[in-house]
């Protein structure tokens, strides 16, 4: 994609049929994201946000319009392509973490390289960078429930970033924190960021996670209603 | 992956010791039952085989077409030679000849007169021969009620029913009266040497076992006999090494017409035999259906309890870019995993159960008092090479199928909804 885009959504509409009905999730929306961007959908809920992150993540199509990500279009690429795709290019964070429990921090890290089939040393050597990212090499060998829910959440961070993926999409990563968590968090990701150039792309109605936004797209009722820097992108300049 | 995949289910109980319980008591039911439904198998064909028919019968060809009506004037003559040419030819079986002959015995009272008659069926089989196998294929001494096993010319053994019926005591003396091989009229004396219970009841009332050399004697067949049996020395029947050996041996009168040249044929040839190897052939698949059956419902209700508890790591798993077929074969990995170990810890204790009751075995005496000829009263589980993999078939089938059908869900699951269904 020309000028450095990773993300480019073009009319993208997304309608479910509801038996007779249908509701249109997403109307129209053109956007467009760089490389290393830190960006955010805001809105209440049901305006599309969760919708729009799913389309990008390819694990839905559009019903009309065009998403290109990395170059793959989403609405004609295979199951299988879609999660290869998914597998080397994006990582995802959950409200809820969802880390495995029967394996350690070090092992949920570990996961998807070895989805990837990345040797042994070249492995551990990424693993223990993430976790290092995310300030938990000590915890390595811990299990998820001997975690608190900000470390819980660190180690989902660092299992989205570990592959250093072009696209992190985070889905309100910060719903199950205090204030405290969230912010060491919400800092974690803008170095990883800065450091290894990864878009983050959130879904959320946190003030929290806004405040640390370069680039904040509000939704509303499907619709792009304001697309304008973020907080962190003002207080820069 | 493989790696990461076991340490998963090792540490997961939920995914592995239960599958791994089923698939253990599975296997461990069909090594056993399989072992035991062998042993008694083997034991019915060793009882026919020692009792009747041998693990291969040689008849003149007259003969064994009327085998049931014991045509004794059709019996094979030589026999002397055939024996001595059947040893040669096949060492490791020991070689017996049998006459099956009726008649009337006759009591005489104190003055010699007629005291009473009954109709006979009576056997001639080798008893007082030195090295003899024919009193251990009968198990003669254990069937024994009053007397002991015929020493002398002219002793024999007779149904304690029938002895009793007649009057006669252990060392009377009787008259049997019967058709000489060549159709006339044959008497002879015997003396009762002691009473049997044969354990069927016709037999218990008409039967009577004499030495051979004395009913040849008495019948006028020297060197003849009605039967010649051979039977493995290890007591084991083994189908396609005797059907090879009677093809063999038939080969060389084939095209000849004479109906007294001998024929070979097989135990599962002899009437009645059929039925009891078709269900031989038929139990095997039969058990390994039915374990496999049980089990795989099992399984697949383990495999569903399973999935649903896993549903959050698959939705994971699909969202990172697992593909579906992936985690389903990852799935299916698992199982075969569970499987085998569970297999395999089946397997050994199903052998070691059968292992016991091969060398000890279960002793149903008390329930055969009166059916003690033709069941041996001890009964044993029997080890095949094959008892070592049976268990298995079912075993990784079951948790195969079961985890197929439980993790059909998978793909069925869609990914447009994971984000959601990962956050509830």
């Amino acid at each position: 994609m020309e000028n450095g885009a990773i993300i480019r959504t073009t009319d993208l509409t997304k309608i479910y049929p509801m038996g007779e009905q249908s509701i249109t999730a997403l109307k129209d929306v053109s956007l467009t994201f760089g490389r290393g961007e830190f960006a955010g959908l805001v809105g209440p809920s049901g305006s599309g946000k969760t919708t729009l992150l799913n389309i990008v993540g390819s694990l839905d199509v559009p019903s009309r319009g065009s998403v290109e990500v990395l170059g793959h279009k989403v609405e004609t690429l295979p199951h299988k392509k879609a999660a290869e795709l998914r597998n080397r290019h994006i990582g995802f964070i959950f409200q809820t973490f969802n880390l495995l429990p029967v394996y350690t921090v070090y092992e949920n890290v570990e996961f998807p390289l070895l989805l990837l089939g990345m040797p042994a040393a070249a492995r551990r050597k990424a693993v223990l960078a993430a976790l290092d990212w995310v300030h938990l090499a000590d915890r390595a060998k811990s299990r998820p429930n001997q975690l608190s829910g900000g470390q819980s959440q660190r180690v989902a961070i660092a299992r989205a970033v570990v592959k250093k993926p072009e696209l992190v999409l985070a889905d309100e990563p910060t719903a199950n924190l205090d204030a405290e968590n969230s912010h060491h968090i919400l800092r974690t990701m803008e170095d990883i960021n800065r450091e290894i150039k990864t878009t983050f792309l959130f879904s959320t109605h946190d003030d929290k996670v806004i405040g640390h936004l370069r680039r904040k797209i509000t939704l509303v009722d499907g619709r792009v209603a304001k697309d304008e820097p973020g907080a962190a992108a003002k207080e820069a300049r | 992956m493989i790696r990461f995949l076991l340490k998963g289910v090792l540490r997961d109980r939920g995914r592995s010791l239960f599958p791994f319980l089923v698939a253990a008591a599975g296997t461990f039911l069909t090594v056993a039952f399989y072992g035991y439904f062998l042993g008694m198998m083997n034991n019915m064909i060793r009882s026919n085989a020692n009792l009747r028919h041998g693990h291969l019968k040689v008849m003149t060809r007259a003969y064994a077409r009327d085998a049931a009506q014991v045509p004794n004037d059709l019996a094979l003559t030589g026999v002397g030679a055939l024996m001595a040419e059947l040893d040669r030819e096949f060492p490791n079986m020991d070689w017996v000849a049998r006459i099956s002959f009726g008649g009337l015995l006759d009591v005489p009272d104190e003055e010699g007169e007629t005291r009473i008659q009954a109709p006979v069926a009576g056997l001639a089989v080798d008893i007082r021969t030195a090295g003899s196998p024919e009193p251990g294929l009968f198990g003669l001494q254990k069937i024994l009620v009053r007397g002991r096993l015929p020493r002398a010319p002219g002793e024999l053994l007779m149904g304690d029913e029938l002895a009793l019926k007649l009057g006669l005591a252990v060392g009377d003396e009787a008259t049997l009266i019967g058709s000489s091989m060549a159709g006339g009229l044959a008497m002879a004396n015997f003396t009762v040497a002691g009473t049997i219970r044969f354990g069927i009841r016709a037999m218990d009332k008409t039967g009577l076992i004499a030495d051979l050399a004395d009913v040849r004697r008495a019948l006028d067949m020297d060197d003849a006999a009605g039967e010649v049996l051979g039977l493995f020395k290890d007591g084991i029947y083994r189908q396609e090494r005797i059907e090879a050996a009677a093809l063999a041996f038939n080969d060389r009168y084939a095209g000849r017409k004479d109906e007294d040249l001998p024929v070979m044929q097989t135990l599962a040839e002899q009437p009645g035999m059929d039925i009891l190897f078709v269900w031989i052939r038929a139990a095997t698949p039969a058990i390994i259906f039915i374990f496999l059956l049980a089990m795989s419902l099992v399984m697949w209700n383990a495999g569903l309890v399973g999935t649903l508890r896993r549903y959050g790591e698959f939705g994971l798993r699909l969202a990172i870019g697992e593909a579906k077929g992936r985690v389903y074969r990852a799935m299916l990995a698992e199982a075969l995993m569970v499987g085998f170990i569970g297999s395999a810890a089946g397997t050994v204790l199903g052998l070691g159960l059968s292992w016991y009751l091969q060398v000890h075995g279960i002793d149903v005496s008390s329930m055969l008092k009166n059916f003690a000829f033709p069941m041996e009263t001890v009964l044993r589980s029997r080890i095949t090479p094959f008892s070592f993999v049976i268990g298995f078939i079912p075993g990784l089938l079951a948790s195969l199928i079961g985890t197929a059908i439980a993790g059909r869900a998978i793909y069925k699951r869609q990914t447009a909804r994971l984000f959601k269904e990962l956050e509830s």
